[in-house]
């Protein structure tokens, strides 16, 4: 009895903090659903998110609204679980009855969501970078592809820096595999041989990094120059900086560019391991433009706090919200099909001074900028794209995707349409 | 008669005056450069370092500042300054030129000359340049290795010009190597290319073995680019020598690791051994207690800014504390009432590591926490070219095997571990003859909940500290301990060595993901073979 009153007390205390946030039900309102985990492995990065899209549920409620109507953010957490992430799709879309969804990050949460956006017709935006090969009717991605990140780093590695020898490290999981992939093939037809190549993949937070700093080492120092190129996840990133700085291998021997560090992963770590290291986005905080300016201090404030920073898959939350706000009034309704066909061609200023325009193929034209870490956990502009890339969905550099494109305009309207025989294989997933 | 004597002296008032304004006028030259730093373009930056170069020792402190990140300039008035963060969070400014006394500033008072990745490898070259005729030993030795790797025309005749005057063993050494490395490329004496080999014969610098390879390729229609005989014949045994020697140091970095991970392995399943080996409780709160000693040693950290060295070592006895007291109350109020129902302990520590670890990303938000090390905790003790130790896995070496022995002898020579003997090999038995059972249980599991604690503060040197991190060490300790023997803290240690070094030697061959797996197997394999482990209990209990 006493056990049970004590655990009792314990889950009451426990739960107070955690109750999902409530919002005025009310008739008449739009619905934007929120499907960011908010508890286990993930919550480090999507907490964020979530807070961007009521920031901005906030302030377009200050602008008046929608179509005359409040919106309304219903968030939902999956927990950092994948199926889950299905589960709560189809409970935003048929008991919430949601307009429209801001959410995922990991790409194995939206492959377990797209089945079920389909089935149900609902709209996703996806913010974060990730591996391209997809093109989806109901999900508009607004994160980078691998040429809008992958690619131009390794150009501005081959080009600007000289690098000769190739490591390409990454976590065990479905982007690091495809962008290596893509990365190999530009690599090869950019004439590297098989020997200036190694690959390496790690597990889900590896923290051991001495025997393949070593081996990295060890592979850097045949006289040519050498760069590594890390698609590893954020958690590991840390062990594996720490290790190539106490191994003595600084930033201009072997530099790193890596496609998941950011400033909101740098907020959390000591820096020193890390300065000079690079890191390919289509955003930083510290570019200067008014928008930035904005979008900085309106997030500071509310979030109420002064040290928080902003990163790059904000900024597509960003854009992604601005974009289906301007297509919900320009199709004058919410349905999907309409506002999907209002997205196309749409543009919004973007955070770094250009344009951001929704293409065909649901993805975005946007700059590519990449950065040298400082100390402060800012990453400084050192090259940029001269204008924009447009995302390509299908890649050009696997055998199996290069005669594919994705066009959601008549008379294609497909995500996956083989150029050389015509056809649409209609498989998203 | 006096004429030569007054011509002399006129002479040296010449050259006094000369030196002296050449001297101001360096002097003049130099101001002007390091005033062009303030406010400068990064793309400008090149050429204004490259002329700081002529100043020599002067333009010493202001470039190792530079290359620190630690030059800036006051937006008031421009001066060049080096800016240190204080524990306040404000700068104390160091004037590099006048040594000025200059007050702390904020940090909207003064602006950060930014430098990226060429500048910083031009800044290195420099300072190797100006400090090869340094004074001092070391600072020589380490403007020696940094031009190595940079053996061009201009660097090989300052290293030749430098050799005439070198007394130091050490440094002639390498100095030695580098021109023989010159003299094997471009001079034309056999006599002397063979004797360039003799001298770079088992240097373990890569710059060493890239010139061999290089010596003995073929181009491209398949001859030998070198055409003299004996001078391959020389090199090719060389290389082999050289390549025996870093296959050698190979083995020995290895096991280091393996020693390293397994070092690591046994900090985390020594507090496992106590509370699952020797109480038996199946404890999966375990990497949460784990977790809360890491966070005990940033709480730490915050509480004491301006001992970032030390706060560590405060650290560990709290974290023991922390862990331990948590581990107490876990005994207490849940454990204690689910005695001798595995499956609803095991149930009931999962929920607590859950509810511990949403408590955790509530108070100190989801996101990782930094735990700076401090800097005798990092870089490596480098003993060659090719094997080098790293400090902080070499400390967590040393304190895993301390804190072991420290246990040992609680469990054997104090009244406690009497006790939590006593009981884990015959409750009954010890009850009767007066030991408090509940107590001794109590504190048994705090003690072990205790040492995880000290684990964590040892983990936050490696890795991140947030609300996963017991998550992922849960399966390792558990494995170590099943591995090792349950209820032996020697087969816990040599369990923990064992699976560290087999693991290090297959991640070469496997990759780390594989490695993990045939690890995994080969435990599952052992167990069906020896269900209780390396070194079984014996005894009575056991049955």
């Amino acid at each position: 009895m006493k056990l049970r009153r004590h655990v009792g007390s314990l889950f009451v205390v426990l739960f107070f903090g955690f109750g999902v946030p409530v919002y005025a039900d009310g008739h008449g309102t739009i619905k934007v659903g929120v499907l960011h985990s908010l508890s286990g492995t993930m919550a480090i990065s999507e907490t964020t998110l979530k807070d961007t899209v009521l920031m901005m549920v906030e302030k377009q409620n200050e602008a008046g609204g929608l179509l005359g109507k409040k919106l309304e953010a219903v968030v939902v957490d999956p927990a950092s679980n994948w199926p889950l992430f299905a589960e709560k799709t189809r409970e935003l879309l048929t008991k919430e009855k949601v307009d429209v969804i801001f959410g995922c990050w990991t790409s194995v949460s939206r492959k377990s969501v797209l089945p079920v956006i389909e089935e149900l017709n609902g709209l996703l935006f996806y913010p974060v970078q990730y591996e391209g090969e997809e093109s989806s009717k109901n999900v508009f991605y607004t994160g980078a592809a691998p040429n809008q990140q992958a690619v131009p780093a390794v150009d501005y590695f081959m080009n600007d820096i000289g690098v000769e020898r190739w490591v390409l490290a990454g976590t065990d999981y479905v982007y690091p595999r495809t962008t290596n992939k893509i990365l190999e093939a530009y690599l090869k037809a950019s004439g590297v041989s098989d020997d200036d190549i190694m690959i390496n993949y790690t597990p889900f937070g590896h923290s051991d990094w001495q025997g393949i700093v070593s081996d990295i080492k060890k592979f850097g120092s045949a006289g040519k120059k050498t760069g590594v190129v890390s698609t590893i996840n954020g958690d590991a990133n840390v062990p594996f900086y720490k290790e190539l700085g106490n191994q003595g291998i600084s930033a201009e021997d072997i530099p790193v560019v890596a496609f998941s560090v950011g400033e909101e992963e740098l907020s959390g770590l000591d820096t020193k391991p890390l300065v000079g290291h690079l890191a390919a986005w289509n955003y930083f905080q510290s570019v200067e433009s008014s928008e930035n300016d904005e979008f900085i201090s309106d997030w500071k404030t509310f979030i109420k706090d002064d040290k928080r920073v902003t990163n790059d898959p904000m900024e597509a939350t960003y854009i992604g919200f601005k974009m289906w706000a301007q297509a919900v009034e320009k199709a004058g309704t919410t349905d999907v099909d309409e506002v999907e066909q209002a997205m196309l061609g749409i543009t919004t200023p973007n955070l770094t001074g250009g344009v951001a325009v929704m293409n065909t193929n649901h993805h975005l034209s946007k700059p590519v900028l990449i950065g040298e870490i400082q100390e402060d956990g800012q990453i400084e502009t050192v090259w940029e794209t001269f204008g924009t890339v447009i995302g390509d969905a299908w890649s050009d550099y696997l055998p199996a995707s290069s005669k594919l494109i994705a066009d959601w305009t008549d008379p294609v309207k497909c995500g996956n349409f083989n150029i050389e025989t015509g056809e649409c294989s209609g498989q998203n997933f | 008669m006096n004429h030569p004597w007054r011509n002399s002296s006129r002479l040296i008032t010449f050259l006094v005056i000369y030196v002296f304004a050449s001297l101001c006028l360096a002097d003049e030259e130099f101001n002007v450069n390091v005033k062009q730093l303030a406010g400068a373009k990064l793309r400008a930056l090149p050429v204004i370092v490259a002329k700081l170069e002529s100043s020599g020792e002067r333009a010493l402190p202001l470039l190792r500042a530079m290359l620190d990140g630690a030059l800036y300039y006051r937006k008031s008035d421009k001066r060049i300054v080096a800016a240190y963060r204080t524990g306040t969070g404000d700068f104390r400014l160091d004037d590099l030129l006048q040594g000025l006394d200059l007050k702390v500033a904020s940090k909207r008072e003064i602006k950060k000359i930014v430098v990226n990745n060429r500048l910083r490898g031009q800044i290195r070259k420099i300072i190797a340049r100006i400090t090869l005729t340094s004074k001092e030993r070391v600072v020589r030795e380490l403007a020696v290795d940094n031009m190595l790797n940079d053996l061009n025309k201009a660097n090989i005749a300052l290293l030749r010009a430098v050799r005439q005057s070198e007394k130091d063993g050490d440094i002639l050494s390498k100095l030695d190597m580098a021109i023989a490395l010159d003299d094997l490329k471009h001079n034309d004496s056999r006599q002397i290319r063979l004797a360039a080999i003799d001298i770079i014969d088992g240097r373990l610098q890569p710059v060493v073995l890239n010139t061999l390879n290089s010596l003995l390729d073929m181009d491209a229609e398949g001859t030998p680019v070198e055409n003299d005989e004996e001078v391959r014949k020389r090199a090719l045994a060389a290389r082999e020598f050289i390549e025996l020697k870093i296959s050698f140091y190979e083995v020995l970095q290895r096991i280091f690791y393996g020693l390293s991970l397994g070092s690591i392995l046994l900090l985390i399943a020594t507090g496992l051994a106590i509370t699952f080996g020797v109480m038996g409780v199946i404890n999966m709160a375990h990497g949460e207690l784990i977790m809360l000693g890491a966070y005990t040693a940033y709480v730490v950290q915050l509480l004491l800014p301006g001992s970032i060295e030390y706060s560590i070592l405060v650290a560990i006895p709290l974290a023991f504390t922390v862990s331990g007291l948590c581990g107490i109350l876990i005994e207490r109020y849940v454990i204690r009432y689910l005695r001798g129902r595995p499956l609803e302990t095991l149930l009931a520590t999962f929920g607590i590591s859950l509810i511990l670890q949403q408590t955790v990303r509530s108070v100190f938000s989801p996101l990782n926490r930094q735990v700076i090390s401090p800097s005798w905790l990092s870089g490596s003790l480098e003993i060659n070219p090719v094997f080098s130790l790293t400090y902080n896995r070499l400390y967590i070496l040393a304190f895993a095997i301390i804190v072991l022995l420290c246990l040992q002898l609680v469990l054997k020579k104090t009244k406690l571990g009497l006790q939590v003997r006593a009981v884990s090999q015959n409750r009954a038995m010890a009850r009767s003859m007066g030991v408090r059972t509940e107590r001794v249980d109590a504190l048994t599991f705090g003690l072990g909940a205790g040492v995880a604690g000290v684990a964590g503060v040892a983990l936050s040197q490696l890795t991140n500290v947030g609300p996963n991190l017991g998550q992922a060490y849960i399966v390792d300790s558990f494995m170590v301990v099943v591995f090792g023997g349950v209820g032996n803290l020697w087969g816990t240690m040599v369990g923990g060595f064992t699976l560290g070094i087999a693991n290090k030697f297959l991640e070469p061959m496997t990759g780390p993901v594989l490695a993990n797996i045939f690890v995994l197997i080969f435990i599952i394999l052992f167990i069906q073979k020896r269900p209780s482990g390396l070194f079984p209990q014996r005894g009575r209990a056991t049955e």
